[in-house]
């Protein structure tokens, strides 16, 4: 496809697809969201882009290529359920903190979050992983 | 101790592949010494054994199963380990000169060295679980040493066919000890013994007998099953020195042995036993003659003795496993010491065949001395210690209750053809004529006669002064016949009926010697009738059988894995909707949710424009129409998720349907043009499935409304999600907090998948 409007709002619609995906997975574990879905907005902002210049050309440009993606968020996946078994004893116990922050509020960060992350990167290199190979024309 | 023994063994096994280049040639030598080591330690426990002292070992491993492993010392496994180690240590010398030349030495000690330990474990395990492990690890081993010149076709074809049937065997052997295991209640063979009576009076007291002989008579090589030990002549050497005379095929005598307190002293023991072994000994001794190979008669006289020994062991009285015992080291010496020579005049003169042998005795005079000493003791002829064993032999066959008459004329008959071939072999190979084209070697061939040499010794020394043996052998029959016997072994027992037996004969296997030994005419007579009544070589049956039973099993996995996936997903798309039915119509629960509202009027409109769209994109005849009409119900199905307000699900619906379509059209420009393939009927076919499916997923949809689960389990989730987890949003809370192990395991799928993906389409393959 070669269309100069898809071109030019694929750079905004990539941008606002990128941030939707980091806040799902943020706000996932109190409301509609979390890693998988995180993933696929930010798999589906590749895609798009994609679509508008080509999938080989974009492909070339990803710093980072699908198949890591995919070790990095199984390897967080992974380190997230080890703090369960240092603090409680327990493979896959969710342990949790609270980090002050300024202006008197309070962040609560645990490690559920951190293994949501590690699905949302599994999830999108799996999504890019797919789209490419399968877009590849040959 | 003797757990530790078995470490050592392991790490020396493993340190084969470390020895440092420069000092390869004395490789050989460090298992050697650790045998040695082995060997006098357990002559130093004979005193303490001796006395009745018997060591016990355990440890938990799965005790919830009865699972334990569990090592005795006592008087059996204290022969068979003296054995294995004494004649271990022996075979790695001999090795060292006889491996000399060839590649992969290290992987070959290697595996003699985890092989003797195996058998040693196998000797000293209590626990029947633990002793089949390492029954087992005896089959593989033997596999991988008769295979150990795996570039001949024969060696290759002997290993598997000695592993098919001992593994066949091996399985059965499990199959019986856990029959047994349903009456004692335990694996440890202790407990075992204690219900004895019990085991015996039980209904499956037979087949489990049953199946634990034929454990036994595979692995020693009973009839019908002794035609893998011939072939296993294909291992180097030494490993057939050691199989046939301490390890492996005496794994089955020693496992008859150890379960004659449990199993023992019935009629079928003392009836199906001696019948077998009786069979076997015949057998193998007439085969040894006609055999051209020396190898080839020394294996057949093995298949004799084992024969010999289960016939004992079933006859099951004191003395017959007196017999037995004193007969059990009657043969491993002279047989581990033949096969050596066997090797050592086979490296000498390059050849095996008995027809182009002859005069060696003055090339080879040390090697003929052995020799000598060795056959001589498997003739039986005195002052030798197969005599004692033979005067032992015929004494309880004399005595013996039941079958003893024909017993007695098989072992009769089957010692003068021993006596025959013992001759034949000794004046055939070292008297006459002599090769020419042999020198005499200059040194003495020490690691090759070192062994021999010592096993004949003791063959003479024994026979001279039996006593010795008394020691070692009393607490042994006490194991095996679970009360005090005191022996006393002598060569000369005076002129009775045992010494007439054993004089007749003598004299008839002389008289049949010098028949087929003047007149070779006579010799190869007997072969060729041989050749002609045993035409038919069991191993070779066995091969066509196994060959055929691979192509029966080829022809049946084609016809289920044919190949074609749109007829997999046909088989199981159609069985599940079948079984479905099936169950529908047994339940015959007709009651049927009918009541469903067509409110709100947009909920009702959207699934009349899914309905519409999925039977589009079953008529559509473009492709990108199709999808689109996919896609219609696709997203439909999220926006009913979403007025149920699971809004998460409606999310990843949605992404996940466009992700679809734009996959979905970037394969459809990989398609060729659309074409109509499919007949008519196909389609109807199609169809007809489709809606068998179809319709037994919608009536048990409008089934599961009646379904009445006690608990919800959504209850527990949004009760404890927040409490306990701190997310107010359940289902992100299940995927990350209460089932993370799931989850975890899911994007491991996913990401398998993409691999799969990637291989399926980027790996260029070549064509099948």
């Amino acid at each position: 496809m070669n269309s100069v409007i898809l071109q030019i709002a694929s750079k905004y619609i990539r941008a606002i697809l990128l941030i939707f995906a980091v806040l799902a997975l943020l706000r996932g574990h109190n409301q509609p969201g979390g890693g998988f879905i995180g993933g696929l907005l930010a798999g589906l902002s590749v895609v798009y882009t994609s679509l508008a210049f080509s999938a080989t050309n974009i492909e070339q440009k990803l710093k980072i290529k699908p198949a890591h993606y995919i070790g990095i968020g199984l390897f967080i996946a992974l380190i997230s359920v080890l703090p369960g078994l240092w603090a409680v004893g327990t493979l896959f116990q969710g342990v949790w903190t609270t980090i002050p922050l300024p202006f008197g509020s309070v962040l609560k960060i645990g490690t559920p979050l951190l293994f949501d992350i590690g699905v949302f990167f599994t999830v999108i290199g799996v999504t890019l992983q797919f789209f490419f190979t399968l877009s590849n024309k040959e | 101790m003797e757990p530790y023994v078995l470490l050592l063994y392991l790490v020396v096994a493993f340190a084969m592949f470390l020895v440092p280049q420069k000092i390869k040639g004395v490789k050989p030598i460090i298992p050697a010494l650790l045998h040695f080591g082995a060997f006098i330690y357990f002559i130093t426990r004979i005193p303490a054994i001796s006395k009745g002292t018997i060591t016990k070992q355990s440890f938990a491993w799965i005790p919830e199963l009865s699972l334990n492993i569990e090592f005795t010392l006592d008087g059996l496994s204290l022969i068979f380990a003296l054995l294995i180690t004494a004649i271990g240590a022996l075979v790695f010398l001999y090795a060292k000169a006889y491996m000399k030349s060839y590649e992969g030495r290290s992987r070959f000690y290697f595996y003699l060295s985890v092989f003797s330990g195996a058998m040693l474990g196998l000797v000293l395990s209590t626990n029947l679980i633990q002793f089949f492990i390492f029954w087992e690890l005896t089959s593989v081993l033997s596999f991988l040493l008769i295979s150990f010149f795996n570039e001949k076709d024969s060696a290759r074809r002997a290993a598997f066919q000695s592993l098919f049937i001992t593994t066949f065997g091996g399985l059965s052997l499990l199959a019986g000890i856990i029959l047994i295991d349903n009456i004692a209640d335990s694996y440890n063979l202790s407990d075992w013994i204690a219900h004895a009576e019990q085991i015996k009076a039980s209904k499956i007291y037979l087949p489990a007998l049953l199946l634990i002989l034929i454990g036994i008579f595979t692995k020693s090589a009973q009839f019908p099953f002794h035609f893998w030990l011939p072939g296993a002549m294909q291992a180097p050497t030494p490993v057939s020195a050691y199989l046939h005379s301490a390890t492996m095929v005496k794994a089955g005598v020693f496992l008859l042995a150890r379960l004659n307190p449990v199993l023992g002293g019935t009629d079928e023991w003392t009836h199906i036993i001696p019948v077998i072994g009786a069979i076997t000994m015949l057998v193998g001794s007439y085969l040894s003659i006609t055999q051209k190979d020396i190898k080839a008669i020394l294996a057949y006289t093995t298949i004799s003795a084992l024969g010999l020994l289960v016939l004992l062991f079933g006859i099951d009285t004191n003395l017959s496993v007196k017999a037995a015992m004193v007969f059990l080291f009657v043969h491993a010496f002279y047989k581990a010491s033949l096969f050596m020579i066997a090797g050592y005049i086979d490296k000498k003169t390059g050849t095996r065949d008995i027809d182009s042998l002859g005069g060696l005795a003055r090339i080879l005079p040390y090697g003929f001395g052995v020799a000598a000493i060795a056959l001589l003791s498997m003739a039986g002829l005195p002052p030798l210690l197969g005599f004692i064993g033979k005067e032992l032999i015929y004494e309880a066959k004399v005595q013996s209750p039941g079958l003893g008459f024909l017993v007695l004329i098989f072992g009769v008959v089957s010692n003068i053809l021993m006596v025959t071939i013992s001759l034949y072999f000794l004046f055939k190979v070292f008297m006459g004529k002599a090769l020419t084209h042999i020198k005499r070697p200059k040194k003495i061939d020490l690691y090759y006669l070192a062994g021999p040499a010592s096993l004949a010794f003791l063959s003479l020394a024994l026979g001279l002064y039996p006593d010795f043996l008394s020691g070692l052998i009393e607490p042994a029959i006490e194991v095996i016949r679970v009360e005090i016997v005191q022996i006393k072994l002598k060569l000369w027992h005076g002129l009775n009926l045992v010494f007439l037996l054993s004089l007749l004969t003598v004299i008839s296997g002389v008289l049949i010697f010098l028949l087929i030994y003047k007149k070779n005419k006579l010799l190869r007579g007997w072969r060729k009738l041989n050749d002609r009544i045993f035409y038919i070589n069991f191993s070779d049956v066995f091969l066509s059988g196994i060959d055929r039973f691979v192509g029966y099993s080829g022809k049946n996995t084609k016809l289920i894995q044919h190949g074609y996936h749109r007829y997999y997903i046909l088989t199981i798309i159609l069985f599940t909707s079948l079984l479905l039915w099936l169950q529908i119509f047994i339940t015959r629960d007709w009651q049927l949710d009918t009541k469903f509202t067509l409110q709100p009027f947009y909920i009702s409109g959207l699934i009349g424009i899914m309905m519409l769209a999925a039977i589009y994109s079953a008529i559509s005849r473009s492709r990108l129409n199709t999808i689109i009409a996919m896609g219609i119900t696709g997203y439909g199905i999220s926006l009913i998720y979403l007025y149920y307000s699971a809004v998460d699900l409606a999310i990843t619906q949605i992404i996940v349907e466009t992700l679809t379509i734009v996959i979905f059209v970037l394969v459809l420009q990989k398609l060729p043009k659309f074409a109509t393939l499919s007949k008519k009927s196909t389609r109807l076919r199609d169809a007809a499935i489709a809606l068998a499916f179809g319709g037994v997923m919608t009536i048990l949809a409008l089934k599961a409304i009646h379904v009445d689960f006690n608990l919800p389990i959504s209850d527990f989730f949004i009760e404890k999600s927040y409490q306990e987890a701190f997310g107010k949003n359940v289902v992100n809370v299940i995927l990350v907090d209460f089932r993370t192990l799931d989850t975890l395991g899911e994007i491991t799928v996913l990401s398998v998948a993409a691999v799969g993906v990637y291989v399926l389409l980027k790996k260029k393959t070549k064509k099948l």
